[in-house]
């Protein structure tokens, strides 16, 4: 009299004839919203937390300026760093970054230009403030300090 | 002609869902969903070398002053404040004092709904806060050796106090306020409704050349 002895007779197949389907679906909502990421980023960018964000309306106007710590900090040393596209940059090279990117822009969009300043959390204001004392130089007045939305928000 | 028994001409789709999985992984992995939000800013105009900096003419009593040192201790309106989260009410009764109107300040006044009118009275006039929202300024300077973190929290908490004015005078909240959408022709308008006569006026003030 064992109850665990009975077998019953419903198959115990679960039907894979749409599971590529699936996969196929999901492949392609990660396809869609992936995006290759262009440069290796070289310093570490843990963002702020804030609640009062805005979107970005266009991609193509924005430039990025990475500013935190190198990864490799015993090549390059712990004291925060800026990078723009994949290479480290001093302070007075800023203006000619920027002037190269509005040069890939329309000229009629030249003032529209947007950096986006992604900042670690450890770094302190003093070279936050020159590089935007730089950008200040380039005329390159908009910019946005990327940070994370946090739930706590109302 | 007679047909010829041909072997069916298919492709073995059994290993179709390894395939897709191995595509899946691939791009689960390389994923880095976009997140660019921040708090933007617009930086002022550079100085012009032959001009003298410009002289500030504003009363005191429109600044609303926001200092930070390298201890991340802000001093704020000429006391300590310990909780960086209040801020925001402060602010927001600074912008909101209407302490000598002027005319403009009087249209914006009669302007706002009930119960922004109650907050305003609810607080008093302060003699130390602004004189209407178009003269109010806030006025924030950090130190070079301010940690990055502090000065996103602080220019978080100025602007969440402005969309909080901003977003109350058309009845949203603040967050419904910055989730306006401007292509689109009403929700626009709310937004110019809300922005009309108040500025958002931030001074971000160029730190110290020297840390202290």
């Amino acid at each position: 009299m064992s109850k665990f002895g009975k077998k019953s007779n419903t198959s115990q197949d679960i039907p894979t004839a749409a599971l590529p389907d699936i996969i196929f679906m999901l492949l392609f909502f990660f396809m869609v919203t992936t995006v290759l990421r262009e440069t290796d980023i070289m310093v570490k960018q843990k963002l702020p937390k804030a609640a009062q964000l805005t979107k970005l309306e266009r991609k193509s106007l924005v430039s990025y300026i990475y500013i935190g710590e190198p990864k490799q900090s015993s090549l390059f040393g712990k004291e925060p760093k800026i990078q723009v596209n994949d290479v480290f940059v001093e302070v007075d090279e800023i203006i000619q970054f920027v002037n190269q990117e509005k040069d890939k822009l329309n000229e009629a969009e030249r003032d529209q230009i947007t950096m986006s300043m992604k900042v670690d959390v450890d770094s302190k204001m003093g070279i936050v403030s020159d590089v935007q004392q730089e950008l200040r130089e380039a005329n390159a007045r908009k910019i946005l300090y990327s940070s994370i939305q946090t739930s706590d928000n109302i | 002609m007679a047909r010829r028994n041909r072997p069916t001409a298919e492709i073995p789709n059994g290993s179709m869902a390894d395939i897709a999985f191995l595509l899946l992984i691939f791009f689960l992995v390389t994923t880095t969903i976009a997140n660019d939000k921040g708090i933007a800013m617009l930086l002022p105009p550079k100085p012009d070398p032959n001009q003298p900096p410009p002289e500030v003419t504003k009363n005191d009593r429109n600044i609303f002053k926001i200092l930070a040192n390298s201890q991340d201790r802000l001093l704020v309106e000429d006391e300590p404040l310990e909780d960086v989260n209040s801020l925001r009410e402060m602010v927001k009764t600074f912008i909101l004092n209407f302490g000598n109107p002027g005319e403009e300040g009087v249209e914006i006044y009669n302007s706002l709904p009930g119960s922004m009118k109650s907050f305003v009275s609810s607080f008093g006039r302060r003699s130390d806060y602004s004189d209407d929202p178009t003269e109010a300024v806030v006025s924030f300077k950090a130190d070079r050796g301010t940690s990055y973190d502090l000065y996103v929290q602080v220019l978080d908490q100025v602007n969440a106090a402005y969309n909080d004015v901003y977003g109350e005078r058309v009845g949203l909240s603040a967050n419904e306020f910055l989730q306006l959408d401007r292509d689109d022709p009403i929700q626009e308008r709310k937004y110019f409704a809300a922005r009309d006569g108040i500025p958002r006026a931030i001074s971000i003030a160029e730190p110290n050349k020297i840390a202290n």
